[in-house]
């Protein structure tokens, strides 16, 4: 790739134009020349210049008029004004206007080249100044990420993040599956100084003892039948950075006890190992289960809770904050719709009233999904209610049992419904594990379709 | 066997040409065969500038007849310019058979220093390979060592020497392959 700043040359003066094409051809730049200000503001159009030398008399429009045209154009273009002696007081002008500098025909060689040389640079720097611009605008737009809405529950979620953000404060997330614990905990790490260094997440739920160990602390080589290579773990990955435990709530008593180890003294040994590692972290943390319940049962330690419980943040799910429902939707459609190419754009009202009737017992994740699922079977611009992959029938009316197994007993069996039965693939609609779908039916005694 | 040729525009020291010669022969492996008669500079002067246009000399060398393939490199004493420039070392056409140098502003004499023959033959042959290197389409390298760097002031010519760097000397020596197997 050639990383030389591309030149235009524009004059009238043929000799003028060949001899600095060779010029800078000879020094490796991209060049090519113009004849007058209207060829070079066609060649502007057709493609990227870095830097132009503009001469200042030319018939028709001056180099003056140009450079304004230039700088509506693309400011951050680099002008150098090419002039003879008698035209310096229009240079001294063409500078005041925005000109990078200015050269009196004939040009030294060297001080051409220190030009030149000046103007790339400047041009380099300008470049990297809007690159760098944009990432921070980036990163300022997605301070919360993927978190939408407008509802009073939400804007406290996000008050929330922005307090306990610039710290290092330890944080749990509390809140039903699917409300989107994972996207708060990246919006905290996002607006910590530590957002320059990973976010790892280290997912709780499902792992047996053994294994979630091995992702935790890394193990050496040898440690174990089958460990053949030394492994980093969660920990020493995060260092410098934050780690995020999902689903805390469900690792065991032992764990327990290494994990407030580690979180009290910041530093581990690998599995097998015998050399403590000191690491620098945050803690942020998330359960869909109460803990508080836990503590009592004593399938939490109290001391652990209190570690990380310094600063909580609790989701609400999507039926409390139900006025969120039409932005999430239409976040959701658009994000779809652009990932797919597809064209759909706007929710029919009689699919947004559906929307808004459900009660999205498989809160904000679900509503993606379905939100995923319209847009694929819609080819035109308007979702409709029969796009939406919601159960049949009349969704429960308020007066109707809402707790939250009862929500998941229905829901799961209108998956289950319109899978035709098929586990697997109501596992994958539903996004758990297989075991965790049969363990539910057994637990709700929910009928398979033959 | 390819042939560069050697052209003086007005008169030129033997022990300059004989120097030129041998870098040529020595860096780009080529034979030298140096024109009978020496060019005329005069239609090239310019009053205003008291200099002489380069790309005229140039204009007219690439008129000469020589074999396909063969370059043609101009020497002169004269101070050489192009309109843009206020003076030039030397000029070449990318990839095409002519080039030429000034001696002019290779004399330390022109600097107000006393004259040194030795360091005179070495810029004489070190430009004379830097604008043949821009008739076999290289252009100015990078690397300060290497004689297709660019050299703006002559101080510069005896940073380098009349060597390719080993990338220059890599792409030199793929083209001369080109020209022997086409020949």
């Amino acid at each position: 790739m050639n990383s030389k700043p591309r030149i235009l040359i524009v004059d009238d003066e043929q000799v003028v134009r060949e001899s600095l094409y060779e010029w800078f051809t000879e020094d490796g730049y991209p060049v090519d020349t113009a004849a007058d200000g209207k060829q070079a503001l066609n060649m502007l159009q057709e493609s990227a210049w870095d830097i132009l030398l503009i001469d200042i008399k030319m018939p028709g429009m001056d180099g003056m008029e140009l450079q304004q045209k230039i700088k509506q154009i693309d400011p951050s273009i680099v002008i150098i004004i090419m002039t003879a002696y008698a035209s310096v007081d229009t240079a001294v002008q063409a500078l005041k206007e925005g000109a990078f500098d200015y050269v009196t025909k004939p040009f030294d060689p060297d001080d051409l080249e220190n030009l030149i040389n000046n103007a790339a640079e400047r041009q380099h720097l300008a470049r990297e100044n809007r690159r760098l611009k944009q990432t921070i605008e980036s990163i300022s737009k997605s301070e919360m990420g993927e978190i939408v809405g407008e509802s009073e529950g939400i804007q406290k979620v996000k008050d929330l993040i922005r307090t306990v953000g610039p710290t290092d404060t330890s944080v749990l997330i509390s809140g039903e599956s699917g409300t989107g614990k994972e996207l708060v905990a990246k919006a905290i790490h996002q607006q910590s100084p530590r957002r320059h260094m990973p976010l790892v997440t280290a997912h709780c739920a499902g792992l047996p003892e053994g294994l979630i160990e091995s992702e935790l602390f890394g193990h050496e080589k040898g440690a174990f039948t089958g460990a053949e290579y030394r492994r980093k773990g969660k920990f020493e990955l995060a260092d410098g950075g934050t780690i995020f435990f999902d689903e805390i709530g469900d690792i065991s008593l032992k764990t327990q006890i290494d994990l407030l180890r580690i979180l009290q003294e910041k530093n581990f040994t690998r599995i097998g190992g015998n050399r403590p590692i000191e690491i620098d972290f945050r803690v942020i943390a998330a359960t869909n289960r109460d803990l508080e319940v836990a503590v009592q049962k004593d399938k939490f330690r109290l001391d652990l809770y209190y570690r990380i419980n310094v600063f909580c943040i609790h989701l609400p799910p999507l039926r409390e904050r139900a006025t969120d429902i039409p932005l999430l939707a239409q976040f959701f459609l658009e994000k779809a719709a652009k990932e797919m190419g597809k064209q759909a754009s706007r929710i029919s009202q009689a699919a947004m009233d559906r929307l808004y009737s459900y009660p999205w017992p498989g809160n904000v994740r679900e509503l993606q999904n379905a939100m995923e699922r319209a847009v694929v079977v819609e080819n035109g611009e308007e979702i409709k209610p029969e796009d939406l992959p919601l159960p049949e029938g009349a969704p429960p009316e308020k007066g109707d049992d809402l707790s939250l197994a009862e929500q998941e007993k229905h829901h799961i069996q209108a998956v289950l419904d319109r899978m035709e039965g098929n586990v697997s693939r109501a596992a994958k609609a539903l996004q758990i594990d297989r075991v965790t779908l049969y363990n539910k039916i057994r637990k709700y005694d929910l009928k398979r379709p033959e | 066997m390819a042939t560069v040729h050697l052209v003086c525009f007005g008169a030129v020291g033997a022990e300059t040409i004989r120097a030129i010669s041998q870098g040529i022969t020595t860096y780009i492996g080529w034979n030298t065969r140096v024109h009978p008669e020496s060019m005329d500079l005069d239609p090239a002067f310019d009053s205003e500038r008291n200099q002489y246009n380069s790309t005229d000399l140039l204009s007219r060398l690439d008129h000469l007849s020589v074999s396909p393939g063969d370059r043609i490199l101009g020497i002169t004493e004269a101070d050489l310019f192009i309109p843009i420039l206020t003076f030039v070392f030397g000029e070449a056409l990318l990839n095409r058979p002519p080039a030429i140098i000034s001696l002019h502003r290779l004399h330390l004499s022109f600097y107000g220093l006393p004259e040194d023959p030795e360091l005179l033959l070495h810029r004489a042959q070190t430009e004379a390979v830097h604008e043949l290197g821009h008739t076999f389409g290289l252009i100015h390298c990078a690397e300060y060592a290497c004689v297709m760097s660019a050299s703006r002031v002559a101080d510069e010519i005896d940073l380098k020497g009349p060597g390719f760097c080993t990338e220059c000397a890599d792409l030199l020596s793929r083209t001369l392959q080109h020209f022997k197997t086409r020949n």
